[in-house]
């Protein structure tokens, strides 16, 4: 049975089937689309709100025409979703109730009253026959080619005007006053950009149903986000994150009967999402966290380093280190000592002879490197302190490891010319003369 | 009047929810000059430029640009925004907002051409940006976004340039070349309104300030302008009368 109908949806000779298929691909596509901008404009509740508020539309309009025809029901909810948002906008600019209050308000009154209607009009208006319930959690099966007809003309329409007034919606979410002096109306691209976003939630509303339709708006939209740092690419991978779920949504929700269709896509476009996050490069979770692993490493490295010079330093000779003498001076366990010296081994930075520790050559430039870093932060900040408290920022211990060779060499200049400091004796391995030690001068 | 003015204001008041932040400016503006607009904070100095180019309402008075009305002048005038207006986290890259100074020119539904093209690297070029075009803005330090700005407003080509804050919060090689490219466009005869915060670089960055604070306490040549005095009016005092009058104002409408 599975099987079969499997077979029968993927080989497409089902007239129906690639009905079915191309509408929902079509729906997906356009929500990834619009949703990016809406996304991006701060938009999506509203285009949540608007889909709720279209379910009375729906209802009404079947009551008062008595049709099931699509153009018709369809204009019945645009005219009630667009109510809402009107009604929310109005909540917003004539109370004092929060933009989040209202939205809910509107979603919760206009959905209400739309379920009281829906069952209204099947006990009425002959049961399930009516078919309305599908605008609930959608049913992208019974898209007939009559509602393809429709849905194609305004997807295109929707295609058409985000090409044409790209330009106009980029540069009206990036900084709407700055696009307002160039002679724009941000106002009218503003309305436009909205209209766009109704009718990508109208179209969608058979298939997909007034209670998910919010999610192929904003989960392509947010998992394109974390792939691209270009707007045109982030438009063009929701649109194919959202065509991608509705098509798999369709075929998963066309193997087992009475599943609705739009909870499945939105599953799927889920799915899109979870992965974005998780490997995107650079903005996902993994790559996120592997660069602040990274980082602690070297932090961690680095101290390591500091602390052979600075002991190297207070005893006064250039001998090999002890585990617990580096334990000591870290104030760190032995054993963590262990482990990291021996990473730095393997990075040639250190050498370790008998089980103690010794800087190589390149470890040791390091190591003086990082040692007259710290050095010259405590001692800038100790300097600037005296001037302004407010400027003592951060620990010289965190910092240390950000400050490049630009940073230090015009601390350097400023220590020298404003407080006579002689960059030489800041480091300063076996002399007696370094009298710059941790915590500022003597 | 024999050559009209860049800006001239008259008698120009500003409401915010029917609270008075701006009475009664009455300003005009020299051609040619680098002009610093201080004043403390909510003293007006954004407001007034917002004012200039209609992004906020004025509840009477009126501005004209060389003797014309805004809406006829716009194409004259660039634009610096305050660098925090805006979500930098938008994906775009450099070049991409640099050659939105070119919209004004290009016009609805087209694409920015060859030459508009050439102008956004011209103007990146001009504050030491072209080497970043194509990084995202995200990836920008505070003062490299601010030259990318300025390198927007100048992709304008204008005549007359009107500036928020453009040396908050940035470095000193940042401050060094916004500031030279100021005095390059006042060189080509330009100009140029600055909202200014950092009193101690008024005298060496402007020629002629504006003191503010809710109205224009004193405006001329700065050396005739910036005085003790002057400076008393403007930042001393935690309330001013006018202030108080405006809360009472407010209050009494929310009331009524």
């Amino acid at each position: 049975m599975l099987v079969e109908n499997a077979l029968r949806f993927l080989s497409l000779a089902d007239a129906n089937v690639r009905f079915v298929l191309f509408g929902s691909l079509l729906i997906g596509a356009t929500g990834g689309l619009l949703g990016s901008f809406a996304v991006l404009r701060r938009r999506s509740l509203v285009g949540d709100a608007l889909a709720h508020a279209a379910l009375p539309g729906v209802a009404l309009a079947y009551l008062w025409t008595g049709s099931k025809a699509l153009p018709v029901l369809l204009t019945g909810a645009a005219i009630s979703g667009v109510l809402g948002v009107l009604v929310m906008q109005f909540i917003i600019n004539f109370t004092r109730v929060k933009a989040d209050s209202a939205i809910g308000i509107v979603l919760s009154v206009f959905f209400g009253v739309g379920i009281v209607l829906l069952t209204h009009v099947q006990r009425v208006g002959g049961g399930n026959q009516s078919g309305l319930d599908k605008f609930l959690f959608g049913q992208a099966a019974s898209l007939v080619d009559d509602d393809l007809r429709v849905m194609s003309v305004l997807a295109g329409l929707i295609m058409v005007a985000v090409a044409l007034f790209f330009k106009e919606f980029k540069a009206l979410i990036f900084d709407a006053d700055f696009l307002q002096t160039l002679g724009y109306s941000a106002r009218w691209i503003d309305a436009l950009l909205m209209g766009l976003i109704a009718l990508t939630v109208i179209v969608g509303l058979q298939a997909v149903g007034v209670v998910l339709i919010a999610a192929m708006l904003i989960t392509p939209a947010v998992a394109a986000r974390f792939w691209t740092e270009q707007l045109h690419k982030m438009v063009l991978l929701a649109a194919f994150f959202g065509g991608l779920s509705g098509a798999v949504g369709t075929f998963i929700s066309s193997l087992m009967p009475r599943i609705p269709t739009g909870p499945v896509m939105v599953l799927v476009a889920t799915a899109c999402f979870v992965v974005s996050a998780l490997f995107a490069p650079r903005r996902g979770v993994l790559a996120r966290w592997r660069r602040l692993r990274h980082n602690r490493r070297r932090e961690s490295q680095q101290h390591f380093l500091r602390a052979c010079v600075e002991l190297q330093e207070k005893i006064g000779a250039n001998r090999a280190l002890a585990v617990e003498e580096l334990a000591i001076e870290m104030g760190l366990s032995p054993d963590r000592v262990k482990r990291l010296g021996r990473r730095l081994v393997a990075k040639g930075l250190v050498a370790a002879p008998d089980g103690r520790f010794a800087l190589t050559a390149e470890g040791a430039e390091e190591g003086l490197f990082v040692v007259k870093s710290h050095r010259l932060w405590e001692h800038y900040l100790y300097y600037r302190a005296i001037l302004d408290a407010d400027h003592v920022d951060r620990p010289a211990d965190e910092v240390e490891h950000l400050l490049t060779p630009e940073i230090i060499a015009q601390l350097e200049e400023i220590l020298q010319r404003e407080q006579g400091l002689d960059p030489a004796r800041i480091v300063n391995i076996h002399g007696t003369g370094s009298h710059y030690r941790r915590g500022g001068r003597e | 009047m024999s050559t009209p003015h860049p800006i001239q204001i008259h008698d120009m008041t500003i409401a915010y929810h029917k609270k008075p932040v701006l009475w009664d400016v009455d300003l005009d503006v020299p051609e040619g000059q680098l002009v610093g607009i201080i004043g403390p904070n909510g003293s007006g100095k954004s407001t007034m430029i917002k004012a200039v180019m209609d992004l906020v309402p004025k509840a009477s008075g009126w501005v004209k640009i060389y003797g014309e009305d805004y809406s006829q002048m716009r194409k004259i005038i660039g634009y610096v925004p305050q660098r925090e207006s805006v979500d930098w986290d938008f994906p775009v890259s450099a070049l991409d907002v640099v050659l939105m100074g070119r919209y004004g020119h290009v016009g609805w539904l087209r694409r920015p051409g060859k030459e508009d093209r050439r102008l956004a690297w011209a103007a990146l070029d001009e504050v030491g940006m072209a080497p970043f075009a194509e990084r995202q803005i995200s990836q920008l330090s505070g003062g490299q976004q601010q030259r990318v700005f300025l390198a927007r407003a100048l992709a304008q080509q204008a005549r007359i340039y009107i500036m928020d804050e453009p040396f908050a919060g940035v470095d000193a090689a940042t401050e060094r070349a916004i500031i030279a490219s100021l005095v390059a466009l006042r060189r080509q005869g330009k100009t140029i309104l600055v909202v200014h915060h950092d009193l101690q670089t008024v005298t060496e960055y402007f020629d002629w300030i504006i003191m503010l604070n809710m109205r224009v306490v004193a405006s001329g040549p700065t050396g005739e302008v910036f005085t003790d005095d002057n400076l008393q009016k403007t930042y001393g005092g935690r309330l001013t009368v006018l202030s108080q009058a405006a809360q009472a104002m407010a209050e009494q409408r929310r009331e009524g």
